[in-house]
């Protein structure tokens, strides 16, 4: 018997009586002001919060708080005479190892946690947010939304290779338990939300 | 049991070596305990912490009576997304595997992101072993790496160092100045080191923590990202979890990350959760099944539950035990109190120890967000071990004297009767390094009587 079939036996005999899979409870948030909730934790979590009207009011503020970077990718046309159009699907993630800033949509945000929501649709390659120094997500206010559950409602079936939720930049506390934003992933994450 | 008798020193005798050093102890008591605080706070910002929590349990106990179908359902989606699905009975197994998979990409070099599995597997040893090197990319991982040492912590790997000896291991490996040991210039060191690894390895290994039946796709949790840098530059990406991290429905995950972060860290949610469903245009995704145990620990009615933990080590930061004697005197990968409920199911003579390494609390199981019983879990181990002939001979004589002395009411009368005169008069005979009840701490004056004598007494006054 293979391994496979022989698990599967072990688990067959072993496992208890069936218990029925009940519906998750409808969870709900008192939270009034969503924008600000979610404005709030981010910023505790290390994140950069602007409130903007248009993409070219994030791409002046970007170009001042980031005013060294050299190499910028953004799939956003407003930013086509400061940074490269999103690369090709099938560059090589290798070369992307020198992006300064990449600045990219998420299509939704959730207040309690900061956590934005990217998949293939938004990102050209998936290691774009993770091997660029700094990170800049753009959400529309609308599309922000109270808890975990109603995200992955809004979520459901959706079809995508590779999905992500970023809240914040990088981390890490494994040193004596001291945060330290730039771990391996963005050093910062700015996020801009549309209103 | 002492070194002596066992070539694997037992809990007590490691924690008695943890506790060396005073102050050291007092140190890591407290960090922990600041963790634990931490996920108090996180969990009081949401009303429904409780019934979050008895939701994720119910969907466990769901998983687990229907884990059958649901690995099924689960290699069915995962197999037409483009995943290659793998299964591994054991942890030799395993780590064949791993090691075919690498061969055939001729790969010698691979970068792995946190997998409590692997290290339950000694998958590093075993790759080191064929001449493939691992590098361990989490940075408390590299660290205890560098050092030569297991993890001590499921979360945070390095909990038990102090940043002066990180500090030294970094200056020998990785060139920073003597002496510094600022936890951002470390950290910056790892980054630049690190990143140079990611971007010339061919091969990456992840650990999984959520796997969904309904979609085949499986979450990876972190904070640094070193998963995401990992898997999205190799041409490989080989994914290992045990088959009890399953969950039936994408939806579920709303209820386990909104629980994973908080009880871990006490953060809302790791920076970042992502979400493999399908591989890289053109590469291969691996995802290797593993059971090395599980599916007897199923059959166990007492100890399937432990089946239930989502690994956010909750348990080991608010354990009176583990605080004070650190992970390493749990000598199994996963240290602390769910650690020793899953221990003895893999080896119950090795880890007979384990389930007598608390005080039955019951703090453990109080945080736990998917509600496992664990401390009535750890006395229930004890009951087995014993009977099973496994429990620490000294015990069982003891025992077996405790029995018999609360079974004669003459016998109990004496024997208290003489503890007494004994602690009075003659202190030295209990109070020495023989009796570890007096290890750190002094007793508790004799009291003159037993409350046998002073009832007698008394009633007789009144009846007069």
């Amino acid at each position: 018997m293979s391994s496979r079939d022989s698990i599967l036996a072990a688990v067959a005999r072993n496992q208890p009586e069936l218990l029925p899979l009940q519906e998750v409870p409808s969870f709900a948030s008192e939270e009034a002001n969503l924008g600000e909730k979610f404005s709030t934790v981010a910023v505790s979590i290390g994140s950069k919060v602007f409130r903007v009207q248009s993409i070219e009011e994030a791409k002046q503020i970007l170009l001042k708080e980031h005013s060294g970077a050299r190499r910028v990718i953004s799939v956003f046309p407003e930013f086509a005479d400061v940074a490269e159009a999103s690369p090709v699907s099938d560059t090589d993630p290798h070369t992307l190892a020198d992006v300064d800033l990449a600045v990219l949509p998420a299509q939704l945000g959730v207040a309690e946690n900061a956590a934005l929501w990217v998949t293939d649709a938004q990102l050209p390659l998936r290691v774009l947010p993770f091997i660029c120094q700094n990170l800049a997500l753009v959400v529309p206010q609308q599309n922000i939304i109270p808890l975990m559950h109603h995200a992955y409602d809004v979520i459901g079936a959706q079809e995508y290779g590779f999905g992500t939720f970023i809240a914040g930049p990088s981390k890490t506390a494994d040193i004596e338990q001291s945060l330290v934003l730039g771990a391996h992933g963005a050093r910062t994450l700015s996020v801009f939300i549309l209103v | 049991m002492t070194g002596d008798t066992k070539a694997i020193k037992d809990h007590a005798a490691l924690a008695d070596a943890f506790n060396a050093d005073e102050p050291r102890v007092n140190w890591h008591d407290e960090t922990l305990w600041f963790i634990r605080q931490k996920r108090d706070k996180a969990a009081h910002t949401i009303p429904d912490w409780e019934q979050l929590r008895e939701t994720a349990s119910r969907i466990k106990h769901n998983v687990l009576s229907n884990l059958h179908d649901y690995l099924l359902q689960f290699e069915s989606n995962a197999k037409a997304n483009g995943i290659i699905v793998h299964w591994a009975a054991d942890a030799a197994e395993h780590n064949q595997i791993v090691h075919a998979i690498l061969q055939k990409h001729k790969v010698d070099r691979i970068v792995k992101s946190k997998s409590m599995l692997t290290e339950e597997c000694h998958l590093n040893d075993y790759l080191a072993e064929n001449g493939i090197e691992v590098i361990d990319t989490d940075l408390g991982e590299r660290i205890v790496q560098l050092a030569k040492e297991p993890p001590s912590h499921i979360v945070l790997p390095c909990i038990h160092k102090k940043k002066e000896e990180i500090g030294d291991l970094f200056h020998e490996h990785l060139g920073t100045p003597a002496g510094m040991a600022d936890p951002q210039v470390l950290t910056e060191a790892a980054r630049q080191h690190l990143r140079e690894t990611f971007l010339t390895r061919r091969a990456a290994l992840t650990g999984v923590n959520f796997a969904i039946a309904e979609t085949g796709e499986f979450v990876i949790c972190t904070n640094e990202g070193n998963a995401d840098m990992g898997a999205h530059l190799a041409d490989v990406h080989i994914a290992c979890m045990g088959i009890e991290k399953l969950i039936p429905k994408r939806e579920h995950l709303g209820v386990f990350l909104r629980l994973l972060a908080r009880s871990a860290t006490g953060q809302p949610i790791t920076t970042y959760s992502s979400h493999f469903k399908k591989p890289r245009e053109g590469h291969e995704l691996h995802l290797v099944l593993v059971d090395n145990g599980r599916s007897t620990q199923l059959g166990r009615e007492n100890f399937r539950n432990s089946l239930k933990c989502i690994r956010c080590g909750a348990c080991m930061n608010t354990c009176p035990v583990y605080r004070r004697s650190g992970g390493h005197s749990y000598h199994t990968a996963v240290a602390g109190p769910i650690g020793s409920i899953l221990a003895p199911n893999l080896d119950m003579k090795k880890n007979a120890d384990l389930p007598f390494a608390s005080t039955l609390c019951g703090s453990c199981s109080n945080v736990c967000p998917v509600k496992i019983d664990i401390h009535d879990q750890l006395y229930k181990w004890r009951q087995v071990i014993v009977k099973e002939g496994y429990a620490d001979k000294k015990k069982r004589l003891g025992m077996k004297a405790m029995t018999q002395a609360f079974a004669s009411p003459t016998t109990f009368q004496l024997a208290g009767k003489a503890g007494r005169w004994f602690m009075r008069n003659v202190p030295f005979v209990v109070n020495n390094n023989l009796n570890p009840w007096y290890k750190q701490r002094e007793m508790p004056a004799p009291p003159k009587e037993s409350f046998g004598e002073w009832y007698q007494k008394n009633r007789k006054k009144t009846d007069e």
